[in-house]
């Protein structure tokens, strides 16, 4: 249990903080959204997600030789809940590929709890930022690409996480 | 006094040469290249001379390169702008071949990639620039006219470069890269001072030469 001690300025602070509270709500739609307040809100299509995408990669044990690990999870927007089964198209220009070509491309499914984890060889700097491309295009929930962007070039991992929503 | 004179302009040349020679030496050696076509290793060194280019310009309209008289400065500028346009549409033409969503993405502003919208924002100014230069007499832009327009956009170009290169991770090895981009500023804010560009009436070196 919390205490809560009321003073005057503990008030002063909340009923500012709730005066702007719905100054934002109301004046800013969009700033504050409160359909989401009460679930998990779904992952947005990130801009240039999608670039040099190739539909339908093969699920893959590993892209090429491998060194480098991308990972996630996938989760149902609103209650959270871990997706299992669910594929997810992994590409990126590595050391032993560009962004388009056949071999830069794989794909591999959720565990039981949601997660997911592939092997692919070194991602390397492309278009001025090291960054790789992930793309759930499967129907049963709208489709989401994904382009995080690594801290440096010498990273040896990257995540990206999906919270999906009904197609 | 005269030996220190006579040693000034080689050193100024060299120190030029530098500037620009061992950023490009660098880039040369990056490993970086081994993973990268040929059309997009030529676009980036493309970007890369294009950036030296830019370095040249405010020296030679500022007069500090030895040897150059005024009027062959001008002419040499002139001719640098060209070349500047002309690697600017090889870097764009051969990041697009590389990859065209990338290039499309950065040219309509689009771009999740913070240094695209600086890039391709000086693009426009210095294309604007190179047309309105070769147009100046056709449309009967006078000299003041002119410089009203070339300098912001010259600001445009020099702000727009330095931001766009010093955001991108590519081949450009990071010291010389930064010291390429403050020689770019200071050559730019001196110029701009030496010349007093904000204002209205002066006369500049040289004006009766180029009203010619």
């Amino acid at each position: 249990m919390t205490t809560v001690v009321l003073n005057r300025r503990s008030l002063l602070a909340a009923g500012g903080s709730a005066l702007a509270t719905g100054l934002l709500a109301t004046g800013v739609p969009g700033l504050l959204l409160p359909a989401r307040a009460d679930g998990l809100a779904p992952t947005e299509t990130m801009s240039g997600g999608a670039n040099n995408y190739r539909r339908g990669a093969a699920i893959v044990e590993r892209i090429g030789k491998g060194g480098f690990w991308m990972s996630g999870t996938v989760r149902r927007a609103g209650d959270g809940v871990p997706l299992a089964g669910q594929r997810i198209q992994i590409w990126a220009h590595t050391t032993e590929g560009q962004e388009h070509e056949p071999q830069s491309h794989g794909a591999t499914l959720t565990d039981k709890d949601g997660k997911f984890r592939l092997e692919m060889p070194q991602i390397i700097p492309i278009f001025g930022q090291p960054h790789g491309h992930l793309a759930y295009d499967s129907g049963e929930f709208k489709t989401v690409f994904l382009r995080p962007v690594m801290r440096s070039a010498k990273e040896t991992s990257l995540e990206a996480h999906f919270v999906l929503q009904p197609a | 006094m005269k030996g220190r004179r006579s040693a000034r302009a080689p050193l100024i040349w060299a120190a030029l040469a530098l500037a620009i020679g061992v950023p490009i030496a660098l880039a040369a050696g990056s490993e970086q290249l081994a993973w990268r076509g040929p059309v997009y290793i030529l676009a980036g060194f493309a970007g890369i001379i294009a950036l030296g280019l830019v370095l040249v310009q405010p020296l030679l309209i500022g007069g500090y390169l030895p040897g150059l008289s005024t009027y062959r400065g001008r002419r040499a500028h002139h001719w640098i702008g060209g070349a500047l346009a002309l690697a600017v549409v090889i870097h764009v033409a051969g990041l697009w071949i590389t990859s065209p969503p990338d290039m499309i993405d950065a040219l309509t502003y689009t771009s999740p990639t913070p240094f695209s919208p600086f890039g391709v924002t000086a693009m426009w100014a210095i294309f604007t620039v190179a047309v309105l230069a070769a147009l100046r007499r056709r449309l009967g832009l006078r000299l003041r006219t002119w410089r009203i327009v070339h300098i912001p956009l010259a600001i445009v170009i020099v702000a727009g470069s330095v931001a766009h290169c010093l955001l991108i991770e590519g081949t450009m090895e990071t010291i010389s890269k930064a010291a390429l981009c403050v020689l770019i500023v200071v050559a730019t804010v001196k110029v701009m001072i030496d010349l007093q560009v904000w204002r209205k009436r002066r006369t500049l070196r040289g004006e009766s030469v180029a009203r010619q």
